[in-house]
């Protein structure tokens, strides 16, 4: 099945006010780049993000965050946008801080059709305020839902016709569990190749849970923290 | 002399055992990863998805694809592996990795630990530390004594929101090593040249000491 569409503008086309997103990444890692501008472009609003980190001021879902699209995020860190912090701090944007791992599962749990599960993390912290808890193997967990998107736009490395998608090194992170999670996913490649180009044995994401899939047009894979050390 | 943060990393890295897969969070613990003891070898995960971490790549090789949990450049060991974030805490939540390392603003002699927000001042976010807190066997602490404020932040009872609940075991400061148990610090070592009384003087929570306190060989 061709799940190939010409640009971005055909990607995102469908995304209205109030939907909610979920976008891949981790930083500033993985994240889907051309998608987030088109969505700067598109102007929807009071949007909910589901994404583990929040961008940067000028880069990644901060685009948005500054554009003022977004009316809710549900994320597990957001210390490296001022924006945001300003926003939340003065309750102009709704945040649901989640557990990294929590959010994690709870996005696999939304693509696997799996309602909620019980979880340690977040145990008698504000976190557990109002969810059920149940001692398993002597031990409290909280239940966690499972959560689901209208779109789950991710970012791959590469990407066939038939939308099977392969990650490259940590810039995997969320984007294989959100892309099971979307009633419509948006997959964005660095390399689109034909199907049968890509080995059925290296396939991180099978074409089944990607609708549309596309080349991203340009990729700048900001640096958050540039770390190295001199040759000797 | 108080340890520097340099002095906390090369004692915690005393702890670490052959064969262990060891996670360690942002700050002092990430010193740790140069002070692995002769003989022994550890693995390092990273919660964003790499275990088998590596030193800093050099100058010029950097990688926006890899980094670590600190969204630092970094490089893959020889063997070293990736995976998604769900993969990442099932082996946190599973018990596969043998070793946390964090930072702290406070911890309780519960066990207890805070270091996410500071209510109205400070919200970025608890990352991976609640899953990695409420799933690890073995948690070492690494922190200040005191604030900036010189007030302790070893206490009976943590003032900030939690980060999880009765789960350090171990902490590591620039003054000395505490072990948790039966709801008390227990003193187990000084840093060189600092004394008993000044952990003393220093730890607001219950503090048992014994006779002999041995000072900490670097």
């Amino acid at each position: 099945m061709n799940k190939v569409v010409n640009n971005v503008e055909e990607a995102l086309k469908g995304i209205e006010d109030n939907m909610t997103l979920m976008v891949g990444g981790f930083g500033l890692c993985g994240i889907p780049e051309n998608s987030i501008a088109q969505l700067v472009k598109m102007g929807k609003k009071n949007l909910t993000c589901i994404s583990n980190n929040a961008g940067v001021d000028d880069f990644g879902l901060g685009l948005l965050l500054q554009n003022k699209q977004v009316k809710k995020m549900i994320s597990s860190y957001v210390g490296e946008n001022d924006e945001f912090e300003r926003q939340m701090l003065s309750g102009e944007l709704e945040v649901d801080l989640i557990p990294q791992g929590s959010l994690a599962e709870r996005c696999r749990a939304g693509g696997a059709g799996i309602p909620a599960f019980f979880t340690p993390a977040g145990y008698g912290t504000e976190v557990a305020e109002g969810k059920e808890v149940r001692v398993y193997n002597g031990k409290p967990h909280i239940l966690e839902t499972a959560l689901t998107a209208d779109f789950a736009i991710v970012k791959a490395w590469k990407g066939d016709t038939e939308g099977n998608l392969i990650y490259k090194a940590t810039a995997r992170n969320f984007n294989p569990m959100m892309a099971t999670a979307g009633k419509i996913t948006v997959a964005e490649v660095e390399e689109l190749v034909e199907a049968g180009e890509l080995n059925p044995n290296d396939i991180h994401t099978p074409g089944i849970y990607v609708q549309r899939i596309f080349k991203g047009e340009k990729f700048e894979k900001r640096i958050e923290q540039r770390t190295v050390q001199s040759k000797k | 002399m108080a340890l520097d943060k340099v002095g906390i990393a090369k004692r915690i890295a005393q702890e670490l055992q052959d064969g262990w897969y060891v996670n360690l969070g942002i700050g002092i613990p990430t010193l740790v990863a140069n002070y692995i003891p002769e003989g022994i070898e550890v693995e390092f995960q990273s919660e964003n998805g790499i275990l088998g971490m590596g030193a800093f790549p050099f100058e010029g090789e950097e990688d926006a694809d890899l980094i670590n949990a600190g969204k630092q450049t970094i490089t893959a060991r020889k063997g070293a592996s990736f995976f998604d974030s769900a993969t990442s805490f099932a082996m946190i939540r599973g018990q596969h990795v043998q070793l946390t390392v964090l930072g702290a603003m406070e911890v309780s002699q519960d066990g207890d630990i805070a270091n996410w927000k500071i209510p109205g001042k400070m919200v970025k976010g608890m990352g991976g530390a609640m899953d990695l807190v409420a799933s690890a066997d073995n948690i070492i602490v690494a922190m200040m004594h005191s604030n900036k404020a010189g007030e302790s932040k070893i206490l009976k009872k943590c003032t900030l929101p939690l980060t999880g609940v009765g789960c350090v075991k171990k902490v590591v400061t620039e003054l000395a090593v505490l072990e948790i148990k039966q709801g008390k610090f227990h003193l187990l070592e000084r840093a060189p040249g600092v004394s008993v009384e000044e952990i003393i003087s220093k730890t607001e929570g219950d503090l048992v000491v014994p006779e002999f306190v041995p000072e900490m060989v670097l």
